[in-house]
Protein backbone atom coordinates (compact mmCIF):
# COMPACT_ATOMS: atom_id res chain seq x y z
CA UNK A 1 0.00 0.00 0.00
CA UNK A 2 1.06 3.48 -0.28
CA UNK A 3 1.56 3.49 -3.73
CA UNK A 4 -1.34 5.20 -5.16
CA UNK A 5 -0.10 8.84 -4.37
CA UNK A 6 2.88 8.03 -7.37
CA UNK A 7 0.53 7.51 -10.12
CA UNK A 8 -1.86 9.89 -12.44
CA UNK A 9 -4.19 7.16 -12.75
CA UNK A 10 -6.73 5.91 -9.80
CA UNK A 11 -5.77 2.76 -8.70
CA UNK A 12 -5.46 0.65 -5.30
CA UNK A 13 -3.17 -1.84 -4.33
CA UNK A 14 -3.06 -5.10 -2.39
CA UNK A 15 -2.34 -8.18 -2.10
CA UNK A 16 -3.43 -11.25 -3.79
CA UNK A 17 -4.71 -12.95 -0.65
CA UNK A 18 -6.70 -10.10 0.26
CA UNK A 19 -8.60 -9.61 -2.96
CA UNK A 20 -9.30 -13.61 -3.00
CA UNK A 21 -10.49 -13.50 0.60
CA UNK A 22 -12.54 -10.41 -0.25
CA UNK A 23 -14.11 -11.65 -3.26
CA UNK A 24 -14.70 -15.47 -1.38
CA UNK A 25 -16.70 -13.84 1.62
CA UNK A 26 -18.43 -11.36 -0.31
CA UNK A 27 -19.73 -14.20 -2.55
CA UNK A 28 -21.21 -17.19 -0.57
CA UNK A 29 -23.43 -18.61 -2.48
CA UNK A 30 -25.54 -21.58 -0.81
CA UNK A 31 -27.20 -24.40 -1.97
CA UNK A 32 -30.51 -25.07 -1.89
CA UNK A 33 -30.68 -27.70 0.99
CA UNK A 34 -33.64 -27.32 3.40
CA UNK A 35 -34.13 -30.45 5.45
CA UNK A 36 -37.20 -29.27 8.22
CA UNK A 37 -38.70 -26.09 9.11
CA UNK A 38 -35.41 -24.60 9.83
CA UNK A 39 -35.68 -24.23 6.31
CA UNK A 40 -38.32 -21.83 6.62
CA UNK A 41 -36.40 -19.49 8.61
CA UNK A 42 -33.61 -19.66 5.92
CA UNK A 43 -35.87 -18.96 3.56
CA UNK A 44 -37.21 -16.05 5.38
CA UNK A 45 -33.18 -15.04 5.66
CA UNK A 46 -32.97 -14.84 1.97
CA UNK A 47 -35.94 -12.66 1.11
CA UNK A 48 -36.72 -9.32 1.27
CA UNK A 49 -37.59 -8.48 4.87
CA UNK A 50 -33.73 -9.55 6.42
CA UNK A 51 -32.37 -9.83 3.10
CA UNK A 52 -28.82 -11.70 2.86
CA UNK A 53 -28.28 -10.14 -0.45
CA UNK A 54 -26.56 -7.28 1.81
CA UNK A 55 -24.12 -10.08 2.35
CA UNK A 56 -23.55 -11.57 -1.07
CA UNK A 57 -25.26 -14.74 -0.35
CA UNK A 58 -28.43 -14.48 -1.65
CA UNK A 59 -27.94 -16.59 -4.81
CA UNK A 60 -29.14 -19.93 -3.55
CA UNK A 61 -28.46 -22.52 -6.30
CA UNK A 62 -29.95 -26.02 -7.18
CA UNK A 63 -26.81 -27.06 -8.35
CA UNK A 64 -24.55 -28.11 -5.56
CA UNK A 65 -21.85 -27.72 -8.57
CA UNK A 66 -22.04 -23.83 -8.51
CA UNK A 67 -22.05 -23.65 -4.67
CA UNK A 68 -19.33 -22.66 -2.09
CA UNK A 69 -21.63 -22.70 1.40
CA UNK A 70 -24.20 -25.86 2.64
CA UNK A 71 -26.09 -24.73 5.02
CA UNK A 72 -28.03 -27.98 6.58
CA UNK A 73 -31.15 -26.29 7.66
CA UNK A 74 -33.25 -29.33 9.66
CA UNK A 75 -32.59 -32.65 11.13
CA UNK A 76 -30.70 -35.31 8.95
CA UNK A 77 -32.43 -38.85 9.26
CA UNK A 78 -29.68 -41.74 8.80
CA UNK A 79 -31.36 -42.43 5.49
CA UNK A 80 -30.19 -39.07 3.79
CA UNK A 81 -27.03 -38.89 5.24
CA UNK A 82 -25.28 -40.69 2.15
CA UNK A 83 -27.14 -38.13 -0.23
CA UNK A 84 -26.05 -35.15 1.87
CA UNK A 85 -22.45 -36.31 1.61
CA UNK A 86 -22.95 -36.99 -1.89
CA UNK A 87 -23.91 -33.65 -2.25
CA UNK A 88 -20.91 -32.09 -0.68
CA UNK A 89 -18.36 -34.06 -2.09
CA UNK A 90 -20.19 -32.26 -5.49
CA UNK A 91 -19.34 -29.22 -4.46
CA UNK A 92 -16.09 -27.58 -5.90
CA UNK A 93 -13.36 -26.61 -3.27
CA UNK A 94 -13.24 -24.20 -1.25
CA UNK A 95 -16.49 -25.09 0.56
CA UNK A 96 -17.94 -24.33 3.81
CA UNK A 97 -21.10 -26.01 6.06
CA UNK A 98 -22.89 -24.48 8.40
CA UNK A 99 -25.40 -26.47 10.55
CA UNK A 100 -28.10 -24.63 10.95
CA UNK A 101 -30.31 -25.35 14.53
CA UNK A 102 -30.43 -27.67 17.26
CA UNK A 103 -31.35 -30.98 15.25
CA UNK A 104 -28.40 -30.60 12.50
CA UNK A 105 -25.28 -29.84 15.45
CA UNK A 106 -26.47 -32.63 18.05
CA UNK A 107 -30.02 -34.10 17.26
CA UNK A 108 -31.92 -31.92 18.68
CA UNK A 109 -34.88 -33.52 20.47
CA UNK A 110 -35.00 -36.30 18.51
CA UNK A 111 -32.78 -38.66 20.10
CA UNK A 112 -33.28 -41.78 18.46
CA UNK A 113 -32.44 -44.19 16.22
CA UNK A 114 -33.63 -42.48 12.62
CA UNK A 115 -31.97 -39.74 12.98
CA UNK A 116 -28.31 -38.30 12.65
CA UNK A 117 -27.00 -37.05 15.95
CA UNK A 118 -24.90 -34.29 14.57
CA UNK A 119 -23.66 -33.58 10.79
CA UNK A 120 -20.49 -33.28 12.17
CA UNK A 121 -20.17 -37.46 11.70
CA UNK A 122 -21.55 -36.82 8.11
CA UNK A 123 -19.23 -33.30 6.66
CA UNK A 124 -16.99 -30.55 8.78
CA UNK A 125 -18.92 -28.11 9.79
CA UNK A 126 -17.60 -24.43 10.27
CA UNK A 127 -19.74 -22.72 12.05
CA UNK A 128 -22.70 -24.11 14.25
CA UNK A 129 -25.76 -21.94 14.43
CA UNK A 130 -27.95 -22.63 17.65
CA UNK A 131 -31.46 -22.06 18.08
CA UNK A 132 -34.85 -24.39 17.49
CA UNK A 133 -35.48 -23.09 14.98
CA UNK A 134 -32.58 -20.28 15.40
CA UNK A 135 -34.51 -16.96 13.82
CA UNK A 136 -33.13 -15.36 10.80
CA UNK A 137 -30.99 -12.44 12.43
CA UNK A 138 -29.11 -15.58 14.00
CA UNK A 139 -28.52 -17.41 10.73
CA UNK A 140 -27.57 -13.87 9.37
CA UNK A 141 -24.73 -13.56 12.36
CA UNK A 142 -23.60 -17.19 11.52
CA UNK A 143 -22.70 -16.43 8.19
CA UNK A 144 -21.14 -13.14 9.15
CA UNK A 145 -19.13 -15.32 11.33
CA UNK A 146 -18.32 -17.63 8.27
CA UNK A 147 -16.86 -14.18 6.36
CA UNK A 148 -15.09 -13.24 9.04
CA UNK A 149 -13.77 -16.74 9.42
CA UNK A 150 -13.12 -16.85 5.09
CA UNK A 151 -11.26 -13.69 5.57
CA UNK A 152 -8.72 -15.03 7.98
CA UNK A 153 -8.23 -18.17 5.61
CA UNK A 154 -4.72 -18.09 4.18
CA UNK A 155 -4.09 -19.16 0.26
CA UNK A 156 -0.70 -21.25 1.00
CA UNK B 1 -78.08 -36.84 1.93
CA UNK B 2 -76.60 -38.03 4.70
CA UNK B 3 -72.83 -37.81 4.35
CA UNK B 4 -71.73 -40.87 5.88
CA UNK B 5 -73.62 -44.13 7.20
CA UNK B 6 -72.61 -46.14 9.69
CA UNK B 7 -72.66 -49.33 9.16
CA UNK B 8 -74.08 -51.91 11.44
CA UNK B 9 -71.28 -54.82 12.03
CA UNK B 10 -73.72 -57.22 13.29
CA UNK B 11 -75.04 -57.00 9.81
CA UNK B 12 -71.83 -57.07 7.93
CA UNK B 13 -70.80 -60.10 9.57
CA UNK B 14 -73.97 -61.37 8.82
CA UNK B 15 -73.68 -61.16 5.24
CA UNK B 16 -69.69 -61.96 5.28
CA UNK B 17 -70.89 -65.56 6.81
CA UNK B 18 -72.55 -65.95 3.61
CA UNK B 19 -69.92 -65.65 1.68
CA UNK B 20 -67.23 -67.34 3.72
CA UNK B 21 -69.01 -69.95 6.12
CA UNK B 22 -66.81 -71.65 9.02
CA UNK B 23 -65.25 -68.52 9.08
CA UNK B 24 -64.97 -66.62 12.46
CA UNK B 25 -65.96 -63.25 12.46
CA UNK B 26 -66.63 -61.16 15.54
CA UNK B 27 -68.94 -57.77 15.22
CA UNK B 28 -66.92 -55.13 18.33
CA UNK B 29 -68.32 -52.08 19.90
CA UNK B 30 -67.35 -49.12 18.63
CA UNK B 31 -67.87 -45.48 20.08
CA UNK B 32 -67.21 -43.23 17.11
CA UNK B 33 -69.05 -43.73 13.42
CA UNK B 34 -67.61 -46.44 12.43
CA UNK B 35 -68.12 -50.45 12.83
CA UNK B 36 -65.25 -52.49 13.70
CA UNK B 37 -65.29 -56.26 12.70
CA UNK B 38 -62.87 -58.81 13.59
CA UNK B 39 -61.63 -61.35 11.27
CA UNK B 40 -59.36 -64.56 11.55
CA UNK B 41 -56.08 -64.78 10.57
CA UNK B 42 -56.46 -67.29 7.98
CA UNK B 43 -59.51 -65.85 6.30
CA UNK B 44 -58.37 -62.19 5.22
CA UNK B 45 -58.08 -62.95 1.78
CA UNK B 46 -61.65 -64.64 1.55
CA UNK B 47 -63.27 -61.58 3.83
CA UNK B 48 -61.63 -59.10 1.61
CA UNK B 49 -62.81 -59.94 -1.62
CA UNK B 50 -66.33 -60.36 0.04
CA UNK B 51 -65.94 -57.07 1.59
CA UNK B 52 -64.72 -55.50 -2.07
CA UNK B 53 -67.52 -57.77 -4.28
CA UNK B 54 -70.70 -58.26 -2.39
CA UNK B 55 -73.29 -55.91 -4.00
CA UNK B 56 -74.36 -54.53 -0.08
CA UNK B 57 -70.76 -54.05 1.29
CA UNK B 58 -68.25 -52.80 -2.02
CA UNK B 59 -65.80 -51.53 0.24
CA UNK B 60 -63.42 -51.06 -2.93
CA UNK B 61 -61.49 -48.61 -1.51
CA UNK B 62 -58.59 -49.72 1.26
CA UNK B 63 -57.90 -46.05 2.92
CA UNK B 64 -55.35 -46.97 5.41
CA UNK B 65 -53.87 -50.57 6.90
CA UNK B 66 -51.81 -49.83 9.69
CA UNK B 67 -50.64 -52.25 12.72
CA UNK B 68 -50.62 -51.82 16.72
CA UNK B 69 -48.28 -53.54 18.88
CA UNK B 70 -49.49 -54.43 22.05
CA UNK B 71 -46.37 -55.96 24.18
CA UNK B 72 -46.32 -58.05 26.18
CA UNK B 73 -50.00 -59.11 25.92
CA UNK B 74 -50.51 -61.84 23.45
CA UNK B 75 -52.00 -61.69 20.66
CA UNK B 76 -49.61 -59.29 20.15
CA UNK B 77 -50.66 -57.36 17.30
CA UNK B 78 -53.46 -55.99 15.69
CA UNK B 79 -53.51 -55.22 11.80
CA UNK B 80 -56.47 -52.35 11.31
CA UNK B 81 -57.56 -52.37 7.88
CA UNK B 82 -59.81 -48.95 7.24
CA UNK B 83 -62.21 -49.58 4.21
CA UNK B 84 -64.42 -47.45 2.49
CA UNK B 85 -67.24 -47.89 0.66
CA UNK B 86 -68.04 -45.56 -1.80
CA UNK B 87 -71.03 -46.89 -3.14
CA UNK B 88 -73.11 -47.11 0.15
CA UNK B 89 -70.75 -43.90 1.70
CA UNK B 90 -69.78 -46.16 4.49
CA UNK B 91 -66.63 -46.80 6.17
CA UNK B 92 -65.58 -50.08 8.10
CA UNK B 93 -62.59 -51.03 10.53
CA UNK B 94 -61.31 -54.47 9.81
CA UNK B 95 -58.93 -55.55 12.59
CA UNK B 96 -56.85 -59.30 12.60
CA UNK B 97 -55.46 -60.22 15.89
CA UNK B 98 -51.76 -61.37 15.35
CA UNK B 99 -49.32 -63.62 17.60
CA UNK B 100 -46.17 -62.48 18.46
CA UNK B 101 -44.38 -65.17 17.53
CA UNK B 102 -46.25 -66.02 14.13
CA UNK B 103 -46.94 -62.49 12.87
CA UNK B 104 -47.70 -63.41 9.22
CA UNK B 105 -50.47 -62.75 7.39
CA UNK B 106 -51.50 -63.27 3.12
CA UNK B 107 -51.59 -59.88 1.68
CA UNK B 108 -53.96 -58.28 -0.30
CA UNK B 109 -52.47 -56.39 -2.86
CA UNK B 110 -54.50 -58.01 -5.59
CA UNK B 111 -58.07 -57.16 -3.94
CA UNK B 112 -56.92 -53.70 -3.22
CA UNK B 113 -53.36 -52.62 -5.38
CA UNK B 114 -52.81 -49.41 -2.56
CA UNK B 115 -51.87 -52.05 -0.06
CA UNK B 116 -48.56 -52.58 -1.76
CA UNK B 117 -47.14 -49.97 0.05
CA UNK B 118 -49.07 -49.84 3.18
CA UNK B 119 -47.85 -53.62 3.52
CA UNK B 120 -44.10 -52.49 2.45
CA UNK B 121 -44.89 -50.02 5.50
CA UNK B 122 -46.02 -52.23 8.17
CA UNK B 123 -43.64 -54.89 7.44
CA UNK B 124 -41.20 -52.31 7.52
CA UNK B 125 -41.71 -50.96 10.95
CA UNK B 126 -43.13 -53.81 12.78
CA UNK B 127 -42.24 -57.09 10.76
CA UNK B 128 -45.80 -58.29 10.26
CA UNK B 129 -44.59 -60.46 6.83
CA UNK B 130 -47.54 -60.58 4.47
CA UNK B 131 -47.42 -63.55 2.81
CA UNK B 132 -47.44 -63.04 -1.54
CA UNK B 133 -46.76 -59.37 -1.46
CA UNK B 134 -45.32 -59.30 -4.66
CA UNK B 135 -42.18 -56.45 -3.80
CA UNK B 136 -41.65 -57.36 -0.20
CA UNK B 137 -38.75 -54.42 0.26
CA UNK B 138 -38.58 -52.10 3.52
CA UNK B 139 -40.20 -48.60 2.63
CA UNK B 140 -38.81 -46.31 4.98
CA UNK B 141 -36.14 -47.29 6.57
CA UNK B 142 -32.59 -47.74 4.79
CA UNK B 143 -32.75 -51.01 3.11
CA UNK B 144 -29.64 -53.21 5.31
CA UNK B 145 -31.73 -51.90 8.22
CA UNK B 146 -32.01 -54.29 11.13
CA UNK B 147 -34.91 -55.13 13.62
CA UNK B 148 -38.31 -53.37 13.51
CA UNK B 149 -38.89 -49.57 15.27
CA UNK B 150 -42.09 -49.08 15.86
CA UNK B 151 -42.04 -52.61 18.37
CA UNK B 152 -42.48 -51.80 21.68
CA UNK B 153 -39.39 -53.44 22.55
CA UNK B 154 -37.13 -51.87 20.39
CA UNK B 155 -34.34 -49.69 21.78
CA UNK B 156 -35.27 -46.30 20.28
CA UNK B 157 -31.88 -44.56 21.08
CA UNK B 158 -29.99 -46.85 19.35
CA UNK B 159 -26.43 -45.62 19.18
CA UNK B 160 -24.25 -46.50 16.61
CA UNK B 161 -22.66 -44.76 13.59
CA UNK B 162 -24.41 -43.20 10.45
CA UNK B 163 -23.51 -43.89 6.87
CA UNK B 164 -21.70 -41.40 4.75
CA UNK B 165 -21.90 -43.59 2.28
CA UNK B 166 -23.99 -46.40 0.19
CA UNK B 167 -23.06 -48.51 -2.59
CA UNK B 168 -23.52 -47.83 -5.96
CA UNK B 169 -26.59 -48.11 -7.53
CA UNK B 170 -24.97 -49.89 -10.37
CA UNK B 171 -21.97 -52.71 -11.07
CA UNK B 172 -18.79 -50.71 -12.17
CA UNK B 173 -19.17 -52.51 -15.76
CA UNK B 174 -22.53 -50.65 -16.10
CA UNK B 175 -21.00 -47.60 -14.90
CA UNK B 176 -18.29 -47.73 -17.35
CA UNK B 177 -20.62 -49.04 -20.24
CA UNK B 178 -22.74 -45.65 -19.36
CA UNK B 179 -20.50 -43.14 -19.80
CA UNK B 180 -19.13 -45.21 -23.30
CA UNK B 181 -22.42 -45.20 -24.56
CA UNK B 182 -22.70 -41.34 -23.39
CA UNK B 183 -19.45 -40.81 -25.41
CA UNK B 184 -20.71 -42.46 -28.53
CA UNK B 185 -24.32 -40.92 -28.77
CA UNK B 186 -22.45 -36.93 -28.15
CA UNK B 187 -20.15 -38.04 -31.24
Amino acid sequence: MGLEADFEIPVLTTTVEKMVQWARRSSIWPVTFGLACCAIEMMAMSCSRYDIARFGAEVFRGSPRQSDLMIVAGRLSRKMAPALRRIYDQMPEPKWVISMGACASIGGVFDNYALVQGVDQIVPVDVYVPGCPPRPESLIYGIVQLQRKISLQKLT
Amino acid sequence: MKVSNVPDAHAVVASLQQEVPGAAFEAAPTVDLQATIYVARDDVPAAARALRDRPELRYSLLAELTAVDYHPRDPRFELVYLLVSLEHRSRLRLKVRLAGSDARVQTVTGIWPAANWLEREVWDLFGITFDGHPDPRRLLMPEDWDGFPLRKDYPVQIKMTPRASEPLQVTEEEFKANLERDRLTRG
